[in-house]
């Protein structure tokens, strides 16, 4: 017999074994995403994944396809420029939490205020696992980092709600329990015209879960499935997340608003009126 | 390939530098810019705002400067020639990004329009102290190619240099103007499309599956896919082989930096442009560049009248530095005299050049203005003792 995982074909085989730790969840939202691309219909041959720094930042390099491994904190102005110079491209950023919302935050903001038609995804496992489990924005209070020994004292960013104000079209939660539903969620995102916004609550058992006497991946992942409700439409000021506290998971935002280049022409021809030609690309 | 007429405005205009700079981008085939206001730099990106629309261009005033010195990178993987345009405080942002553009080998252009320095400095005035910075401003090694316009004539007809130089060797350009020469309003020529020579950015010709993204073929500049011709390709800000895959060990290092370097290193010879006058019987050389330049030369014509043999050395592209001619010269001059708007900075790289071989005089400046012709010809006159 002669069996290959199907999703082989979405990565870069001669890049394995990846660096991540066993029981981490990146390999599952890694998983969840090539299957969304199986099911969206998008050719392959337009999908640029950009990643930042970090363990979610290899990402971008186990993809077979148009993949980019950037500066820290930046995949977001770095796709901008992809998508604004060819917009027939999907772009994808998948980043980790501290690369996309401490150092990268301003660009998060910006991004979705402006629309930018990328679809971001933000594997949140609550640290800096690549320099050793350091304090990050989503950390919640009382939770042990490296860098806050004796409990983290800083009120973290609730994401979800973060990317609803700034003004994400799409945004979604799940954790890496809920691996039909991340599929479903970058499906949609990917599809959605504009700022879609997904995050997965991942563990990282070698530095959040020990320091945090959380136990490894499998403990983890069942307090996930014991710990979590969805509630697709929930407003995102309830779904903040206490240390050991309870995931408020779903669709919490699936919205129309016109993305960067859409105003961008609308406004243009508007003022410029027939002189001006719709922007399509850089030629 | 010759410019796109589209985005040439061909005739006799009244421009500042750092229109100039704009029309020389727009005639370059630069279609992206990402920018954040800064000044004296402010100027260009307004008119490539302004101008973008009519030529199927895309500006974004982006967050900050890192997000800009980012953004225009992204863009040219996606196929545009981009730059991004800043003064000292926005170019301290860029760095991590030169550095970037440096390791993914992306051809893209840096304008940095010099003011007084260090931090906020002298917002309106000039300084040409950003020099040292344009060269080592990024950590690790790495070459890039710097150049320094004298007016606004240059502005224009540098900034294809400039994007021709970065398409050609595959390098983020720096392109150091002053407040002086952005800022001051001359007559600009902007010859017919026709007349313009514009290097095309170098797409491999190989098939996927065939194509290795950092592959050389002995000229040690690989060839260029972009996003979304079905090549998947990866590139990565860390060290990386052939296939463009990290590989963290100080073989990989050796091969990838030291072509990184000599790419450039060893192509100095062709990319060097220097302006010389009057050096063939000098007892003196001046070594000057961008608004400085202009300064020395009424020094220099106060000297000669007084019947010192002075020649001119005026630097065009600052890096690579000329150190081979400065060499030669070195070997039967009595003395290098070196003005610039810093306490020392190009005057530094002249001094290694010339490796003891004559005397050099440097003539400092702090910037805010520029220098009174008779300090720098005095140092003439004592140098030519």
């Amino acid at each position: 017999m002669n069996e290959t995982n199907p999703v082989e074909q979405y990565l870069r085989m001669d890049r394995m074994p990846h660096i991540w730790c066993s029981g981490c969840g990146l390999g599952t939202t890694v998983n969840c995403f090539v299957r969304a691309l199986e099911g969206c219909q998008i050719p392959l041959d337009q999908i640029c994944v950009v990643s930042g720094i970090g363990c979610t930042g290899r990402v971008a390099g186990y993809l077979k396809l148009d993949s980019f491994h950037t500066t820290h904190g930046r995949p977001i102005p770095f796709a901008t420029g992809l998508k604004l110079a060819n917009p027939k491209l999907k772009v994808v950023v998948y980043s980790g939490d501290g690369d996309l919302i401490a150092i990268g935050g301003n660009h998060f903001i910006h991004a979705a205020r402006r629309n930018i038609d990328i679809t971001v995804v933000c594997v949140n496992n609550f640290t800096y696992g690549m320099t050793g489990g350091q304090v990050t924005p989503t950390t919640p209070i009382d939770a042990t980092a490296t860098t806050t020994p004796y409990g983290n004292f800083e009120e973290p960013f609730n994401l979800p709600y973060l990317a609803e104000s700034a003004g994400a079209v799409y945004v979604a939660r799940w954790t890496t329990y809920h691996i039909r539903h991340i599929t479903k969620s970058i499906k949609e995102a990917l599809q959605k015209k504009g700022f879609s916004f997904v995050e997965i609550i991942s563990p990282c058992p070698t530095l959040y879960g020990r320091r945090n006497r959380l136990g490894d991946g499998l403990e983890m992942m069942k307090f996930y499935k014991e710990n979590s409700t969805i509630k697709n439409g929930a407003d995102t000021r309830e779904v903040g997340l206490a240390f050991k506290g309870h995931i408020v998971c779903g669709k919490f935002i699936d919205r129309e608003r016109p993305s960067f280049l859409e105003m961008y022409n609308l406004k243009m021809s508007e003022r410029l009126g027939s002189s001006y030609k719709t922007y399509e690309g850089i030629q | 390939m010759r410019a796109d007429p589209k985005g040439v405005l061909t005739g006799p205009h009244f421009l500042d530098g750092d229109h100039a700079c704009c029309e020389g981008a727009l005639a370059a085939g630069c279609r992206f810019v990402a920018g954040y206001p800064i000044t004296p730099s402010t100027e260009v990106v307004e008119r490539i705002a302004a101008r973008f629309p009519y030529v199927g261009g895309i500006f974004i005033q982006m967050e900050d400067e890192i997000a800009s010195s980012i953004a225009i990178l992204g863009a040219v993987w996606a196929g545009a020639k981009a730059m991004t345009v800043t003064s000292g405080p926005g170019f301290s942002l860029m760095m991590e990004h030169i550095g970037l553009a440096a390791m993914l080998e992306t051809p893209a252009v840096f304008v940095d329009v010099q003011r007084g320095g260090p931090s906020t400095g002298l917002p309106t005035l000039p300084g040409q102290a950003d020099m040292m910075q344009a060269r080592w401003g990024s950590h690790g090694d790495y070459e890039i190619i710097a150049i320094s316009p004298n007016s606004p004539q240059e502005c224009f007809d540098l900034c294809i240099v400039a994007f021709n130089l970065a398409e050609q060797y595959r390098v983020p350009v720096m392109f150091m103007m002053d407040e002086c020469v952005g800022h001051m309003t001359e007559k600009v020529i902007i010859p017919p499309a026709e007349e313009i020579e514009v290097t095309e950015r170098r797409y491999t010709k190989k098939k996927p599956g065939e194509y290795l993204p950092y592959l050389t073929n002995g000229d040690m500049i690989p060839e260029m896919v972009k996003a979304g011709d079905g090549y998947r390709f990866h590139v990565t800000g860390l060290t990386h082989d052939q296939r463009g895959y990290p590989v963290m060990n100080p073989d990989c290092q050796e091969k990838l930096v030291r072509r990184l370097v000599e790419k450039i290193k060893l192509n100095a010879d062709k990319i060097i442009r220097i302006e010389e006058d009057e050096t063939d019987d000098a007892d003196v050389v001046v070594v000057s560049y961008g608004i400085t330049s202009r300064v020395a030369l009424r020094a220099i014509q106060t000297a000669r009248a007084q019947g010192i043999k002075v020649g001119h050395l005026r630097l065009i592209t600052v890096w690579p530095f000329p150190e081979r001619r400065v060499r030669q010269l070195a070997e039967r001059i009595k003395a290098f005299v070196l003005p610039e708007l810093n306490y020392g900075q190009m005057f530094l790289e002249l001094q290694r050049a010339v490796e003891g071989k004559t005397k050099t005089y440097l003539v400092p400046h702090g910037g805010g203005t520029v220098h009174r012709p008779e300090v720098i010809y005095e140092q003439i006159r004592e140098a030519a003792k």
